[in-house]
């Protein structure tokens, strides 16, 4: 049956639509506007067309961030999902010990992420921070603000430090869910700890460990804070991540045409990486049904 | 194969039973003889579970032993015991083929490819799969996917028995009646012990050779179908089997005559004379309407089942319910209602008595309560 169209629906929708336009179409649409056009200051603009997009296609600085960013995100997602899972296979299944992994677990996720920053900044310290401290007295050199490699460790630790749990919660959620017939069905064929991980828990975790690599990926690409409290994106450029280089752009050299273009094109990014989470969750949602 | 015997078994899942309400599997004493098919009768939560897991070993009896022949297998694992289960809900592992699914419990014995590739095509054959062995498990319907569970157990060769927890509850029920069918007919071609739980009656008396009825953690009685039908135990099997179940009416028995509300009916045994609260027990089936032999009652309503009609009527103070053919007319003036004393049952706090025969005739009727019969290995 053909359910009867009500278009007038679309009056109630207005205010929002209002909304929006202030918070978020309009502020854009300026972005749009500043990434045509070049300005010396006096609120004088010129146009220029596409130039700010060639030239930044053009620039190593903007691939040479979305490479870092890429191999950041990689990197944590490596990390993060299987120590995820494994935490998630190692917690109790009940009784008062099971809430308490669960409330600890959640900790670091409560944690203001420039607190995070600040936390991991004092952590790492050679002089006062327990982590630098005693790596530097075990005759190990480590200084996250003078050499690359230790920025990169720090960050990643951090991030792992930081998110793991999420991963974990999740995969324990995926975990909780199965019903016992699998694990005594298992039992009865004989199957081994690895096949029981292997057949019953890994695709019965699926769908939540995409969303957990989506949320991870996603929230990785856009990481800003915890790595600038840190390290500023340094030493040099080494941890200078998209966002990173976004603000920096915008206001610390007050290129206002180029940070435009180079937001949109971050924008851009997003929009597609956001429609593949969409595209997939559906897919994962119709597969679901389908069983 | 092997017989498989429950010696004084019970379970809590109290850490520390107390009393005899901790325990959700009271004392059982049975036998599972070797290559039989039993059903395993009782409404939810009497323990029927509980019993089954314990057999396959998923779960440890607080008290008792189970032997698979003679050998005393309580502490084995369920790997060790070669029982194969099939539960209630489908489980087949998701990510294979229905083949791979069947292949399982063999390669995770380390068994021969070729050897297991044959098998398979075997089982599934005999199963009705054959046609789709390379299709995803995942994708199946209901009674496809418990059948690869039920493939999964048959494969190996070395099962000694097969496990059911009411596998067809999540079958539609035009399959159900060949699903059941089917899993006769294997029974038969396998010769395997098959022990089926269920709490639906028709599903239990069309399967199984045996039925051993539970009720609150008990076995309370072990019979073939008719025997549970004309000679129940317990009253809950007089009640619980049967649509409508057992009528019970409250009575003082003395000798072969039951008193009630100053009327009295003949019964086809002496009793003595039974202490203790005292019913009678006649099913629906055996009950006649008559205009004015017997007890007197006063018809409710007549409920047109199909085939027959039910007819519930008050007997003094007590409901029954009296089933007649859809051929009988039901006239104004039938007001009294008789029995035959041959089907009628006098039960004393709960359960069954036996009274010795009034006459020549001799009661042959054996309430079978606790199996018997050592294990033999084959």
């Amino acid at each position: 049956m053909q359910k009867p169209v009500n278009q007038r629906a679309w009056i109630l929708v207005l205010p929002v639509v209002a909304l929006v336009a202030f918070s978020s179409l309009i502020p854009m649409m300026t972005v749009v506007n500043y990434s045509f056009q070049d300005s010396f200051g006096g609120n004088d603009f010129f146009w220029v067309g596409l130039e700010w997009y060639r030239e930044l296609l053009r620039s190593e600085r903007l691939w040479d961030a979305l490479g870092r960013q890429l191999l950041f995100s990689f990197i944590i997602l490596m990390i993060e999902i299987p120590l995820g899972i494994l935490v998630a296979l190692a917690m109790p299944k009940k009784g008062w010990l099971a809430s308490l992994c669960l409330v600890l677990m959640a900790l670091p996720l409560l944690i203001p992420y420039n607190v995070v920053g600040t936390i991991w900044q004092v952590f790492g310290r050679a002089d006062i921070g327990l982590l630098g401290r005693v790596l530097t007295d075990l005759g190990i050199s480590y200084n996250y603000a003078q050499n690359a490699f230790d920025a990169w460790v720090t960050v990643i630790a951090m991030d792992v430090w930081h998110w793991t749990s999420l991963v974990a919660l999740l995969s324990y959620a995926g975990l909780r869910s199965i019903p016992s017939a699998y694990y005594q069905a298992a039992k009865i064929d004989q199957a081994s700890r690895w096949s029981v991980f292997r057949y019953i828990e890994l695709p019965k975790m699926r769908g939540v460990l995409v969303i957990a690599v989506l949320l991870r990926f996603m929230d990785s690409f856009m990481i800003y804070t915890e790595p600038f409290v840190l390290t500023g994106g340094g030493p040099g450029n080494a941890t200078t991540f998209l966002s990173i280089d976004l603000v920096k752009m915008a206001l610390g050299q007050f290129d206002l045409g180029p940070a435009a273009a180079f937001s949109l094109m971050y924008f851009l990014v997003i929009l597609l990486i956001s429609y593949v989470f969409y595209t997939v969750m559906v897919t994962i949602d119709k597969d679901e049904a389908a069983q | 194969m092997v017989a498989i015997t429950l010696e004084n078994l019970a379970h809590s899942y109290h850490p520390d039973p107390q009393s005899e309400g901790d325990f959700a599997l009271k004392e059982v004493n049975h036998t599972w003889e070797d290559g039989r098919a039993y059903a395993l009768l009782g409404p939810s939560g009497c323990g029927k579970t509980t019993l089954l897991n314990i057999m396959s070993g998923l779960l440890q009896p607080t008290r008792g032993r189970i032997l698979f022949g003679d050998t005393d297998a309580t502490a084995l694992s369920t790997a060790q015991r070669n029982i194969a289960q099939v539960f209630q809900f489908p489980v087949v592992y998701d990510t294979m083929s229905v083949g791979q699914n069947l292949a399982f419990p063999l390669r995770n014995r380390g068994l021969d490819p070729q050897y297991i590739a044959g098998r398979v095509e075997r089982i599934a054959q005999m199963i009705g799969l054959d046609g789709h062995l390379q299709q995803k498990a995942r994708g199946l319907t209901a009674d496809l996917k418990q059948k690869i569970s039920l493939g999964r157990g048959l494969v190996r060769e070395d099962v000694n028995a097969i496990l059911f927890d009411e596998p067809l509850t999540v079958i539609d029920p035009h399959m159900k009646w060949e699903l059941r069918t089917q899993l006769k007919s294997l029974h038969r071609e396998f010769g395997l012990t098959m022990v089926y739980v269920t709490h639906d009656q028709t599903e239990a008396l069309t399967f199984a050779e045996k039925v051993v009825v539970m009720h609150d953690g008990m076995i309370v009685q072990i019979g073939t179908p008719q025997e549970l039908f004309e000679t129940p135990a317990h009253v809950f099997v007089g009640y619980f089997i049967g649509s409508p179940g057992m009528n019970f009416v409250p009575v003082t028995v003395e000798g072969a005559k039951a008193h009630t509300h100053g009327h009295i009916a003949e019964l086809a045994h002496d009793y003595g004379k039974p202490s203790g609260e005292v019913v009678l027990g006649v099913r629906p089936e055996f009950l006649r309407l008559t205009k004015g032999d017997g007890l007197p009652v006063r018809i409710e309503r007549v409920q047109d089942a199909g085939r027959q009609k039910v007819i519930r009527a008050t007997l003094f103070d007590t409901e029954i319910n009296i089933v007649a053919d859809a051929g009988v007319v039901i006239e104004a003036d039938m007001t009294n209602v008789t029995f035959d004393p041959a089907k009628a049952s006098i039960f004393c706090d709960d359960w069954r008595i036996e009274g010795r025969a009034t006459s020549s005739i001799k009661a042959n009727i054996k309430a079978n309560i606790t199996g018997t019969g050592a294990g033999q290995t084959s």
